[in-house]
């Protein structure tokens, strides 16, 4: 049992984290955050393994890691 | 639940002005995440360059201080030799470090200071907007270099890392990169090195961190990672040069 959290209003929509997600848990959310970027949302089926590539790879320290 | 990956208290909570998938963001995380395992923060003072990184003393929450245009390394000297009790650091891009600021480099690594230095290699002039660097890659295109840059015009790619290893003085020299989370870990550790050795007094180290630039590489983040890889890589081998 694992789980991120994504801090959507520092996100920028660069989109690595979804690159790197081996589950591809994480989408594009299709809304838009106070500067403006279409940021990325996690979506929790329970198979999320805390690999914490996600995290390691967000340049801007949006995502925390539980689990 | 327990927290696995958390936001260093090193670094501050507040927003980047980075562009999407920028390197810069990545790095200042990784020193951030060194400071606080080593234990280090109330007597770290780290110099911000002149480039893209220019705010970084806005974005790391321990003592900073800013250089002008490729002097850091001055600077940290005079720093460190008043106040050898502190871990001084300078965190530099390519043009900063391997262009204006050539001479500070070449004679701060010559004199063996106890210094730590996070080399920004990101192949161009971010803050400027997208010039030709002494590290762009032949062929690769940039503002000044539109048809790619040419050996015969404007000189071949200049290795940094390579050239500083030639120096008796210089302890340790290591090249990694950003591209993959596996690359990522190992950057990691090769700046926590450069920090302890430092900490254990055995003089000059510099880490060259292999960086993206989506924006003046003209290419989306994912991309900018595969182009390290399979191109940069090439031209600026990665591992321990001394
Ligand atoms: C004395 C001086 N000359 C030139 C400049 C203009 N200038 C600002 S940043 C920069 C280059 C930055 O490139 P780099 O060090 O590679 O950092 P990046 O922005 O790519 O992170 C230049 C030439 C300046 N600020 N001061
Ligand atoms: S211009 Fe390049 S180096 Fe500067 S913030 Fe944008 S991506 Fe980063």
């Amino acid at each position: 049992m694992a789980k991120i959290t994504i801090d959507s209003e520092k996100c920028k929509g660069c989109l690595l984290c979804i690159t790197f997600c081996p589950k591809g848990l994480i989408k594009v959310s299709g809304k838009f955050n106070k500067r403006g970027a279409d940021f990325v949302e996690f979506k929790d089926s329970g198979e999320c393994l805390g690999c914490v590539q996600c995290a390691i790879m967000c340049p801007d320290c949006c995502i925390e890691v539980y689990k | 639940m327990k927290k696995i990956f958390s936001h260093p208290v090193s670094l501050r909570k507040t927003s980047t002005h980075y562009c999407p998938g920028c390197g810069h963001g990545l790095c200042h995380r990784l020193v951030a995440e060194i400071i606080d395992e080593l234990g280090i923060r109330e007597k770290t003072i780290a110099i911000a360059p002149v480039g893209c990184a220019v705010l970084a003393y806005d974005y790391w929450d321990f003592d900073c201080t800013e250089a002008a245009h490729g002097r850091a390394l001055a600077v940290a000297t005079a720093i460190k030799r008043v106040r050898p009790e502190n871990i001084v650091f300078t965190y530099q891009g390519d043009g900063d470090l391997a262009a204006i600021g050539t001479n500070e480099t070449i004679h701060t690594a010559n004199r063996g200071e106890n210094l730590t230095v996070i080399f920004i290699n990101n192949a161009v002039y971010g803050m400027t907007g997208g010039q030709m660097a002494p590290t762009t890659l032949l062929g690769q295109k940039t503002t000044t270099t539109p048809l790619g840059r040419q050996a015969n015009l404007q000189g071949f790619p200049l290795k940094v890392s390579e050239l500083l290893s030639q120096l008796p003085a210089v302890k340790y020299i290591e090249r990694v990169s950003l591209h993959s989370p596996q690359e990522v870990i190992k950057a990691k550790k090769a700046i926590k090195q450069a920090f302890q050795n430092q900490l254990d007094n055995q003089g000059f180290s510099l880490v060259e961190v292999l960086s993206a630039c989506p924006t003046y590489w003209g290419m989306p983040a994912h991309k900018a990672m595969s182009w390290i890889k399979e191109v940069m890589i090439k031209e600026f081998p990665l591992g321990r040069i001394k």
